[in-house]
């Protein structure tokens, strides 16, 4: 659940995040080369990604419309734009800028709900390059203190959004829920495969304390963050200390800190005094863009439903809570529009939804068990053919073998209902072997009637139903 | 017109059959022989590239094949225009020994007319300059008085021509760096509407002011030229998608009927003979038909100003690639920072320098409002008074250079006397719109001066007519 609060020593911590995703184009944001991850390095360059004198951008179209249903996706405004060139020197930065967009963003004012219903702002959604790969030699890794550098320019160029939250998140939590249902939505759209380990989706965090209500306090932007999980062990951290630096009576200073994944502590980069004035100015080299409205419509109109709103329908067709994490899990695998399909054919829509989200974790979106076999399944279970562990043991088998039927293998396992006259036999025996729980039970002791139930189960090799046990045993006492 | 013959006729005898293109393209090499220490237009000469380009028209007429437009015809590109596998420097240390892996657009399209490239030409470094005595490499004198300078930037692809070496070149031109250098050695020289041309391959100075344009000996040459250079290119953003007008038709339709424009609050400073040669021009296009009317354009003394700031601006962040990591030359150090500081220290030339720090300034943060910003508002004043202007004139006439060509020296210790040179033809980088200098009479020592035309976003034809005008009159000597 996104909601836990997070409150330490009476302040609450204040996060927005910034995170950059690649987006799956063909080829770059201004040049031919193929945008691909994992290639020899240096294979995926040219004139412009090298930033060779004389060489010129050129936007891509295909950039633009994913970037635009990133836009359209959160719901922000998408707008005309213009791309900047933000200016730094480092070495793997090939034109010594990047082109980026300043104050005139693509996508403006949108929204992602999470899961549990809160609302985080998005700020903007803006389109810009990457920066080529440094890979330090020696030392620790990091610049400082390397043996030397080697750069891999097959990454710079590369097309990326940055969305920009707005400060709304305040626990460790809702980052990662904010994470999670930003990246479902991403590869819904098919922006992005939105994979931290890869770099492929990079999440910075902004974080700061205050007490509540009051004003927002200093914040620092915490770098480095690799995984979800260090996300949320990276902004509890660095809020404990920014509190601990303010109960101790010193003030919190603007910088860049390093998360250090090693000893779960943030380190300082650079502080506010050391950062680089971009002097970010319009690139003289591009054209101002305007989508229009004929563009955007096509893009809105061509929007693929988005797991909040698959949330919403898997929840309403199987009744389960919209914020459970069984319809939260199958939606994030893609198995909603299965479920729904097993439903159609009839069968208990919860009970699919259970079966899948426990058996179907490594099925991906299509699993092979056919919805009809998993409907014949349910409908024995639900019939009482089969018990609650028969039904799993079938299951088990269907998705070993890809599919089958159901009531066959149910026979292999000699699974048959048992007559009503065998369970009263079993119940009759259970009450005389064991005439202590039966008082207990008679005298309303609910614990007591696990004890009976067991014999049944126990007796009948398992193919009695717990819940026809329970209902004969109640019906007996009363 | 100097006595060469123009690349029209070369071309037409070279296609049909008259003369080789490879004695065309000799005669020119022995020019260059005879005066290119002198004169120093060229970076690099191609003799034996020329040679056998020229020798390839020559297989493909006896082919009977019609190789273009400029067949045959020596052309000379400034040396901050891309060449596959040629060394294009910029007249820069930082770039001295760089070979492109492309051509220029331009570059391309004008081997498709079948031009003869013969070699690079001179400029003052990454094209800032008004006499190309910013250039790493030395000077380029002018061919009309080699005590002089040729003016700048492209004063190496102006004394080209001039001194017969090539029978075109282009330049580059983000503040007068064609129509300036072309005033000062008795050559046609246009700088075309922003956009007409790709700047595909052209090494940026300020990239929002750039566009390449002709130097010719005449007026229909310069008409020729552009018309094989322009068109729109998909490989530069800035590129208008937009059929360039047909320009050989305006050569001969006159003045008469058109509205030339006299900017009655132009900026003084240009020199009497400077001043006497634009009043005559004024009364020959009177004569030829032209009605003058009198216009103002208050931005126009800004322009200077707005200028220095938006072209250091550029400047400041398209040479920050010129880092010493992927490409031309590094000087080592003991870490990236250092490598950086030596690198550039080395390689780039006090007026580089200058304008790099000028622009970095300007762009930074508490600064740009002040300065880049103010600039820009008064980018789009002079866009402005411009558009208003051109409701009541066809084209405008002004000064190409307050004056004639000046003694090498004579400027360099002030950087802003240099930078009064551009007075007259900055507006025109401002605003995108087309101007060109035309030779037009000789002043002080009998060096040429040019006169400018000046015309809105795509005005080129009717620039051309009058500046054909301007030349049939110079021609019968009615103003020399």
């Amino acid at each position: 659940m996104s909601d836990a609060a997070w409150t330490h020593d009476g302040y609450e911590m204040v996060v927005g995040l910034e995170v950059h995703v690649e987006l799956a184009t063909k080829t770059k944001l201004f040049s031919a080369s193929a945008n691909r991850f994992g290639d020899e390095p240096n294979t995926n360059i040219d004139p412009v990604t090298l930033g060779l004198p004389g060489a010129l951008p050129v936007l891509n179209r295909q950039a633009v419309e994913l970037a635009m249903r990133i836009g359209v996706a959160l719901d922000c405004t998408v707008q005309p734009c213009t791309f900047a060139r933000k200016n730094y020197f480092y070495p793997d930065m090939p034109k010594a800028y990047q082109i980026s967009q300043y104050d005139q963003p693509l996508n403006v004012d949108g929204r992602l709900e999470l899961s549990d219903g809160i609302v985080i702002g998005v700020e903007r959604a803006h389109l810009e390059e990457d920066t080529g790969k440094s890979t330090h030699i020696g030392g620790t890794g990091r610049i400082h203190g390397s043996e030397g550098s080697l750069i891999d320019f097959n990454r710079a160029g590369v097309p990326l959004v940055e969305i920009v939250s707005r400060p709304d998140i305040r626990s460790p939590e809702q980052a990662k829920a904010y994470v999670n249902e930003l990246r479902g939505i991403l590869v819904a759209i098919g922006a992005s495969d939105a994979r931290m380990e890869e770099g492929s989706m990079r999440v910075d965090a902004n974080v700061s304390v205050r007490r509540p209500d009051a004003e927002f306090g200093t914040r620092c932007e915490i770098k480095n963050v690799n995984s979800v999980r260090s996300l949320g062990r990276a902004i509890d951290y660095e809020a404990r200390r920014q509190v601990a630096l303010i109960e101790g009576g010193e003030s919190v200073r603007q910088e860049t800190r390093h998360w250090d994944e090693n000893d779960g502590r943030t380190h300082t980069l650079r502080s506010k005094e050391d950062a680089d004035d971009y002097r970010y100015f319009p690139d003289p080299d591009l054209v101002r863009l305007d989508p229009g409205e004929e563009w955007i419509s096509s893009v809105r109109a061509a929007m693929p439903m988005l797991p909040a709103a698959r949330r919403r329908r898997l929840a309403e067709v199987t009744g389960f809570d919209v914020a459970s994490e069984a319809v939260a899990t199958v939606v994030e695998r893609g198995q909603d529009e299965y479920i729904l399909e097993v439903a159609a054919l009839g069968a208990a829509a919860d009970r699919a939804l259970t079966h899948v989200k426990e058996a179907f974790a490594d099925a991906g979106a299509a699993p092979k068990v056919s919805a009809a076999d998993l409907a014949s399944l349910i409908a024995m279970e639900v019939s009482g053919e089969l018990t609650a562990t028969q039904t799993k043991t079938v299951l088990a088998d269907l998705v070993a073998a890809g599919g089958g039927d159901a009531r066959a293998i149910a026979a292999t396992h000699g699974f048959e209902a048992l007559e009503t006259s065998e369970l009263d036999r079993f119940v009759d025996e259970a009450i005389a072997a064991d005439p202590d729980a039966w008082a207990k039970f008679c005298a309303g002791e609910p614990k007591a009637m696990g004890a009976l139930v067991g014999y049944v189960m126990k007796a009948s090799k398992g193919q009695a139903d717990g819940k026809a046990v329970t209902a004969l045993l109640q019906s007996r006492r009363s | 017109m100097n006595g060469f013959p123009s690349a029209r006729s070369i071309a037409e005898s070279i296609r049909t059959g008259e003369r080789s293109a490879r004695s065309v393209l000799d005669e020119h090499l022995a020019r260059i022989n005879e005066r290119e220490n002198e004169v120093h237009a060229f970076n690099l000469v191609l003799a034996e590239q020329a040679a056998s380009s020229a020798d390839e028209i020559d297989r493909r007429i006896a082919r009977g094949e019609n190789p273009g437009p400029l067949a045959g015809v020596p052309v000379a590109l400034k040396d901050n225009l891309c060449t596959r596998g040629i060394p294009t420097t910029c007249s820069s240390k930082i770039l001295q020994d760089w070979k492109p892996p492309y051509d220029a657009t331009v570059v391309t399209r004008l081997a498709n007319a079948g031009a003869v490239i013969v070699g690079k030409t001179n400029l003052d470094e990454f094209a800032m300059g008004s006499s190309t005595e910013n250039s790493a490499f030395g000077p380029t004198r002018n061919p009309l008085d080699v005590t002089r300078v040729p003016g700048g930037s492209s004063g190496g692809s102006a004394a080209a021509v001039a001194a017969g070496f090539a029978s075109l070149s282009l330049g580059s031109d983000t503040g007068g760096s064609i129509r300036q250098p072309a005033a000062l050695c008795g050559v046609v020289g246009v700088k075309p509407t922003y956009g007409a041309v790709s700047r595909l391959g052209l090494i940026a100075f300020a990239s929002s002011l750039d566009q390449i344009g002709p130097f010719t000996h005449d007026v229909a040459d310069a008409a020729l030229m552009l018309e094989v250079i322009a068109g729109h290119d998909p490989g530069d953003s800035t590129s208008i998608p937009q059929h360039f007008p047909s320009l050989a038709p305006s050569l001969d339709r006159g003045v008469s009927g058109l509205r030339i424009g006299r900017i009655t609050d132009l900026p003084e400073g240009a020199d009497q003979d400077v001043v006497d040669a634009v009043d005559a021009a004024f009364d020959t296009l009177a004569a030829a038909g032209a009605e003058i009317i009198d216009v103002t354009i208050p931005a126009f003394t800004y322009g200077l100003t707005a200028y220095y700031l938006i072209a250091p601006a550029e400047a400041s962040s398209n040479l920050a690639r010129y880092d010493g990591v992927r490409f031309g030359s590094r000087v080592a150090a003991s870490d990236t920072n250092a490598m950086y500081m030596a690198t550039r220290g080395a390689g780039f030339g006090p007026e580089v320098k200058r304008r790099i720090m000028l622009g970095t300034y300007a762009l930074s943060a508490g600064y740009y409002d002040a300065y880049y910003g103010k600039a820009l508002k008064v980018r789009r004043l002079m866009a402005n008074d411009f558009a208003a202007a051109y409701e009541h004139v066809d084209v405008l006439i002004t000064p190409a250079s307050p004056s004639v060509a000046f003694p090498f020296g004579s400027k360099t210790e002030d950087p802003l006397a240099m930078y009064l040179c551009d007075t007259y033809t900055i507006p025109s980088n401002l605003t995108g719109h087309p101007a060109m200098s035309v030779p037009f009479g000789t002043g002080e020592h009998g060096l040429p001066i040019g006169v400018q035309v000046l015309a809105p976003a795509f005005g080129e034809p009717t620039m051309f007519a009058v500046a054909a005008e301007l030349e049939r009159s110079a021609a019968r000597g009615e103003h020399v």
